[in-house]
């Protein structure tokens, strides 16, 4: 067992977890209407494939992947497509979206087998099922899981992280996945060992979480399969802190994690992999935490994608107060949202709702140059610098000094006296050099 | 000291023989042509014209790489003196002037959230997609203000972005900024505007915003050719303009189609920083 590395920066917030950790998973009742949004993943939206007024069974496929980086979308439960129309995305974008209207019969569709025997199963066929049960990184990300699983030749893949760290405060839905469903994290790590051929495999899992990692370790034991426990620090559970934290192993600036040799997936991604491979069911639910002071019964459940976070709030018991902030996911990685007709999908990890005693309204001040975010950043960065560089829209020198490797962990912001929205700017300058990056790539073409 | 000081001033008298010598022998003559030509340019370095700024244009100009009228800042009297000056023929231009296809301000559209962050539409839209309850419309932060080098758009008090067609030039330089894409070019002759840019079923819209295009098709029927549907928004065809305007736009119930404002107005100050943090 490794010691592991401590990496530069972090923060230590508030965990509030305990609002919602003794809540076991509970399965959500079925809705009369789900609006389930066609792009809940990084990459290419995806081609409908189902018209209106159609009969669908739970499961069967709603549209299939638009390119390699995407992933099919699967019907929450049995009914028809009662319309074609658009939702607000988790990005505040307008999206298309299919509007299933439930018959109550909640049938299966059939279409994807168990694979009973996916120990002695080729790799290949493994590989296969995780991309035809549209599974995506569920830790937040939504970044299609088959990619990451097709590392090019020339990248040869030799650790597996399972990543059970659960960094971000408030959430415990993948806490509750490793106290409740060890079995099916370790069987998914097993199947994602095989498709990967790899020599080792981690689960990785913050100090915080004894409990959790006593069942993980207990069922982990005999199958090669290592259980590290890490130090409680945010963002320990980020991709690239997390390979240096178990292997060393620094990801290059600009980098991936296949660079060095690793593949990093949410213990989440694990049981929906499991879950495809032994049950044949495609990713259509997923565990959310409903947390936050404001809600009446913090906890966790079992929701299809879909569900609006209306329906999720409703199961919580309501609000005692008014809440003055919602977020999809946790507080400090989480994205501001403002509706309640927003749906549930496969990378929500959670719904946290702020009091107005926990939201500040703030005017920012200038820079102070006290360093705090230099000290804070887990990337090595200069937030403070960049901010300045991106206000005066020089987006070329924020380029230059690295925008482009935040990974929008918020520490920065977290820290500043000044109370800068340093993340907001850096978001921005990371969408502008995107815009940059294909105008040049489309006149490098021409 | 004076050591000081003597040193620096040999060290200055020696340097100035190196760089005489230097311009003696390898200095160019400043083309004359270029500039004549640049004296004539606007010298607002808006890009319009697709090079480097307006001195970038005068060389490419002089080289016989660009033509007179490919400037969109210079008025049709300015380009003929350049193309004078080239001893080239003038081509034909069509003069354009840039609309925000938005009408719905603050005492129209509604808001869906208090929006509490960086003062740039760019950055806005990166929270939720911006405060506003439609998604398409105007979000009143003014990137496109801050980035018009004849500061030709104003942003109302009730936070609607709103181009002074007497002093916009056309450049286009205001139309990449806008995250929503609500600012087009349209021919100078434009008499009549939809004010609004969603595509939304009309009884969505006029939920979120009171001055919402709600596809009634009255300007359809009204202005023969003049409009048209597009979905269920009403567009209008620049090419085919009619006379006059105002009979047209009276027919609209929502006021959304507007006559073109041509009125002179004073310039508008500049909108607020966007270091500043909008405090909506």
């Amino acid at each position: 067992m490794p010691d592991p590395w401590r990496f530069h920066g972090g923060v230590h917030p508030d965990d509030g977890k305990a609002l919602s950790a003794q809540g076991a998973i509970r399965k959500a009742p079925l809705l009369e209407k789900y609006l389930v949004p066609l792009q809940q993943h990084i990459g290419a939206p995806p081609k409908l494939v189902v018209a209106k007024k159609a009969t669908v069974r739970r499961g069967q496929v709603l549209a299939e992947p638009g390119g390699f980086v995407s992933a099919a979308i699967h019907s929450p439960t049995s009914g028809t497509v009662s319309d074609i129309t658009e939702c607000i995305g988790p990005g505040g974008s307008p999206i298309p979206a299919v509007e299933i209207t439930s018959d109550g019969q909640d049938t299966a569709d059939t279409c994807l087998e168990p694979i009973a025997d996916w120990e002695n199963a080729a790799p290949d066929v493994l590989k296969k099922r995780v991309g035809e049960a549209g599974i995506v990184g569920m830790g937040g990300a939504a970044f299609p899981t088959l990619v990451k699983l097709s590392p090019p030749l020339a990248k040869p893949i030799d650790t597996l992280i399972l990543n059970g760290a659960e960094c971000e405060p408030c959430l415990t839905a993948d806490y509750r996945l490793m106290l409740e469903m060890p079995d099916r994290v370790v069987a998914g790590a097993r199947i994602i060992t095989r498709i990967l051929g790899v020599k080792q495999t981690w689960i990785a899992i913050e100090a915080n979480k004894p409990d959790a990692e006593a069942c993980v370790r207990q069922k982990a034991e005999g199958t090669g399969i290592g259980v590290q426990s890490l130090r409680v620090r945010y963002p320990q559970g980020a991709e690239k802190q997390l390979i240096y934290a178990l292997t060393g192993r620094k990801v290059p600036a600009g980098g991936l994690p296949m660079d060095v040799g690793c593949v990093v997936q949410n213990v989440g991604t694990a049981v929906a992999i499991a879950e495809a491979v032994l049950d044949g069911k495609p990713l259509y639910e997923r565990v959310t935490t409903v947390t936050g002071t404001p809600v009446v019964n913090p906890g966790n459940w079992r929701f299809r994608v879909g569900t609006p976070f209306r329906a999720a709030l409703t199961l919580a018991g309501g609000v005692k107060e008014d809440p003055a902030k919602m977020i999809s996911g946790g507080p400090m990685m989480g994205l501001t949202v403002y509706s309640l007709d927003v749906s549930i999908v496969k990378s929500t990890s959670g719904i946290l709702l702020l009091g107005p005693s926990e939201v500040s309204q703030f005017r920012s001040g200038a820079c102070l140059h006290c360093g705090r975010c230099v000290d804070a950043c887990p990337m090595l960065l200069t937030p403070a610098t960049l901010s300045v560089q991106i206000e005066n829209e020089r987006f070329d020198l924020a380029e230059k000094w690295n925008a482009f490797d935040c990974i929008e962990c918020g520490c920065c912001a977290y820290v500043c006296p000044a109370k800068r929205p340093l993340v907001q700017h850096l978001r921005r300058a990371k969408a502008e050099i995107m815009v940059r990056r294909r105008a040049a790539q489309a006149a490098a073409k021409r | 000291m004076t050591g000081a000081i003597f040193v620096l001033t040999v060290m200055g008298l020696l340097l100035g023989l190196v760089i005489g010598i230097t311009v003696k022998f390898f200095g160019t003559e400043p083309d004359p042509k270029v500039e004549k030509i640049e004296a004539l340019l606007p010298n607002a370095n808006c890009g319009g014209c697709g090079f480097a700024g307006c001195s970038d244009f005068a060389r490419a100009l002089a080289g016989g790489k660009a033509e007179p009228n490919q400037c969109p800042s210079t008025n049709t009297e300015t380009a003929a003196q350049i193309a004078a000056l080239l001893g080239v023929a003038l081509g034909v231009r069509q003069p354009k002037v840039a609309v925000v296809l938005c009408g719905g301000d603050n005492t129209k559209a509604a808001k869906a959230a208090l929006y509490n962050g960086v003062n740039d539409c760019r950055a806005a839209t990166l929270v939720a997609g911006g405060a506003k309850a439609c998604l398409r419309g105007c979000l009143g932060l003014g990137a496109c203000a801050r980035a018009c080098p004849f500061k030709a758009i104003e942003i109302t008090g009730a936070s609607l972005a709103v181009v002074h067609a007497d002093v916009c030039t056309g450049c286009g330089k205001c139309v990449a900024t806008c995250p929503r894409k609500l600012i087009r070019l349209v021919p100078t002759s434009a008499t009549l505007h939809v004010l609004c840019s969603s595509p939304e079923k009309g009884a969505a819209k006029r939920k979120k915003c009171s001055a919402a295009c709600i596809g009634c098709q009255k300007c359809v029927k009204a202005a023969a050719g003049a409009v048209s549907m597009e979905g269920a928004l009403a567009r209008v065809n620049y090419d085919h303009q009619p006379s006059p305007p105002g009979a047209i736009a009276e027919v609209c119930p929502t006021h959304c189609l507007q006559p073109a404002l041509l009125d002179v107005t004073p310039v508008p100050t500049p909108a607020a920083s966007a270091s500043e943090v909008a405090h909506a």
